[in-house]
């Protein structure tokens, strides 16, 4: 039993911040983010923005794997397409809209042209579930990093050497060091966000969870299940499309070996450790999967002092501890970290009444 | 209402349904028995929309429904419930019942993501329907935010009633609503099916084993075997007629 939980109206217990440990939450998160934009150095900047970015993308896989229960592992062709989809707006588009406006434009552009790309994934989606659509979406992942290398449409993406990228320019502030683009990052962030939690309080979101736990049972009610599912895909899509276009301004140089299958498995080992279906899932899943690297670079210097042996070996025990994640997290909490939060938090609710 | 006419399905060589015909009529409820395997279940999938009749019609409020998908047959207002329940398991009972209303909902993506405006607008009224219209009506509103797999069968039952009841339906479909009931928990369900029919002026179409339930509260019967049709008629006529008992009973030696 909760306690404490009293309500006046539907207003207020239709609420997402229903008690004031929630809000004052959520103002320690923003105001955590305006010191890290404030007093944060380089380093501090430079996770940061990773964790924005890869907060997005997860966000949005998040829609499709963790809400509407579409097993999808070639997310990262939609970064891919996101990314480019700027960098060739800004090439294409340059000389006719002025600087000031090109990033406003672009990043939509980036959305739209990776939903569309997400409806066409989506297609497989309709037909085959679980196993075969997680090939089925794999394959996209190699088909548009295939697109993107080969040499027809190189004199637009460079190829396999990659393309350099602009700098994002919002109604003449130009956004030239980190500390800035992370002001972009974070405010995108929380509103995506804060978008997908309101997705899921009403009935777009409730149709999506409705086809993941039981799709026939949503047909009857009068879910179309393949406009839902392309809906789905759709959304995730422009989510990845909008980090992807933040990836390639965050970044100098944009490569295809960046979008890689590695990439997408990321994006579900986050969304895995951090919990499917959860609107904290993406945060929880994202500050791990951008901290074990870190942690395993600190470790392996504080063993090695940097030896060139030990350099090497990195990548592959990186791998290996995102492999144990997924493993121990799907055996031990498949419902994720913020499975193990919610239950201290119960625990700390109840406290000192009962335990458990 | 509905109209089923010289309906056929098969799977493969089996014969699941061979020329069933019968009319549910407007405001009254209308039961579909038989022994286990006669194409009842078969029966109703059939009438929503996830089995493909090879031949046949089936005719609802004057439309001709045959070619729909079930999505679309629901928007007509075709409800139904599972004979094992199909509720969302992992969710609430109020979100349930909300998704039965989808429907009538209007709330697009872009509504959605925003939610302040339309959306929350549309939730509000939604809520406050749905309390005073099924959450009181079919007494759950000491479980309204619990999770379905907490909830013992025949609470979730009447959830699912409650589900169907949201999508304001004019056809209501029951897979064997009391199966598994004990006797108390069936007066329950009958007592809640009667008051549909009288509160809502809903057309109630119900497959059913508890033939004292059938025969108390349904108007007219459909007696299926080996999915042909044996009988029709006032659960009295039905209850004399020598094909039914020799369904149920065998024949004289």
């Amino acid at each position: 039993m909760i306690t404490g939980n009293l309500k006046s109206s539907y207003a207020t217990d239709e609420q997402v911040l229903n008690n004031r440990w929630k809000r004052l939450f959520l103002w320690l998160c923003i105001a955590g983010l305006g010191l890290i934009a404030a007093f944060g150095n380089n380093y501090i900047i430079l996770i940061a923005c990773q964790m924005g970015i890869m907060l997005i993308a997860v966000t949005g896989v998040n829609v499709v794997i963790g809400y509407t229960g579409l097993m999808s592992l070639g997310h990262a062709a939609f970064l891919a397409i996101g990314a480019y989809a700027v960098v060739i707006f800004h090439n294409a588009a340059g000389a006719i809209i002025p600087e000031s406006l090109l990033t406003l434009a672009a990043i939509p552009f980036a959305v739209l042209v990776s939903a569309i790309a997400g409806v066409i994934v989506g297609l497989p989606s309709l037909r085959v579930k679980g196993l075969y659509l997680a090939v089925a979406t794999l394959s996209a992942n190699f088909i548009v990093l295939f697109l993107i290398e080969e040499s027809f449409s190189a004199p637009w993406t460079g190829g396999v050497n990659g393309i350099n990228t602009p700098t994002p320019n919002l109604l003449g502030w130009e956004m030239d060091t980190r500390r800035e683009q992370f002001v972009l990052i974070a405010t995108l962030a929380v509103l995506g966000l804060l978008a997908a939690q309101n997705l899921f309080r009403t009935r777009v979101g409730r149709a999506f969870i409705a086809i993941r736990d039981r799709d026939y049972s949503a047909e009857i009610l009068g879910i179309s299940l393949y406009r839902y599912k392309l809906i789905s895909f759709a959304i995730s899509a422009a989510y990845c499309g909008l980090a992807g276009a933040l990836f390639a301004y965050f970044y100098a140089r944009i490569l295809p070996e960046q979008f890689e299958l590695h990439l997408s498995l990321m994006l579900v080992a986050a969304i895995i450790v951090g919990g499917m279906g959860r609107t904290m899932g993406p945060v929880f899943g994202v500050i791990i999967i951008v901290m074990v690297p870190e942690l395993i670079k600190v470790v392996f210097g504080a063993l090695a002092g940097g030896g060139a042996e030990l350099a090497m070996i990195r990548a592959p025990i990186q791998e290996i501890a995102f492999g144990a994640l997924i493993v121990g997290f799907l055996l031990f909490e498949p419902f994720g970290i913020t499975q193990i939060v919610d239950r201290g938090l119960r625990a700390l609710n109840r406290w000192p009444f009962a335990r458990g | 209402m509905l109209s089923v006419q010289d309906l056929h399905l098969s799977f493969g060589g089996i014969k699941a349904l061979q020329g069933v015909s019968f009319t549910a009529r407007r405001g009254q409820i209308t039961a579909i028995i038989g022994p286990n395997g006669a194409g009842k279940t078969s029966l109703f999938n059939a009438i929503s929309g996830f089995y493909r009749p090879d031949r046949g019609k089936v005719v609802f409020d004057g439309q001709d429904i045959f070619a729909l998908r079930p999505d679309r047959r629901a928007a007509l207002g075709i409800a139904r419930t599972f004979q094992n329940i199909a509720l969302f398991r992992g969710m609430s009972v109020l979100d349930n019942i909300k998704l039965g209303a989808h429907t009538r909902l209007g709330a697009g993506v872009f509504d959605a993501l925003r939610y302040f405006g339309r959306a929350q607008a549309e939730e509000l009224a939604l809520r406050a329907d749905i309390e005073a219209r099924i959450i009181d009506f079919l007494e759950i509103d000491h479980i309204r935010k619990a999770p379905i797999s907490a909830l013992p069968y025949g609470l979730q039952k009447r959830v699912e009633l409650g589900r169907a009841l949201a999508m304001q339906p004019r056809l209501l479909m029951l897979d064997e609503p009391v199966a598994g009931m004990n006797r108390e928990e069936t007066e329950d369900m009958a007592r809640f099916i009667l008051d549909v029919q009288e509160e809502f002026d809903i057309t109630i179409l119900l497959v059913e084993h508890d033939m004292h339930l059938v025969m108390d509260i349904c108007s007219h019967v459909v007696v299926l075997n080996f999915g042909q049709q044996i009988a029709e008629g006032t659960p009295d006529q039905v209850r004399r007629d020598p094909a039914v008992i020799e369904a149920y009973l065998g024949a004289a030696a």
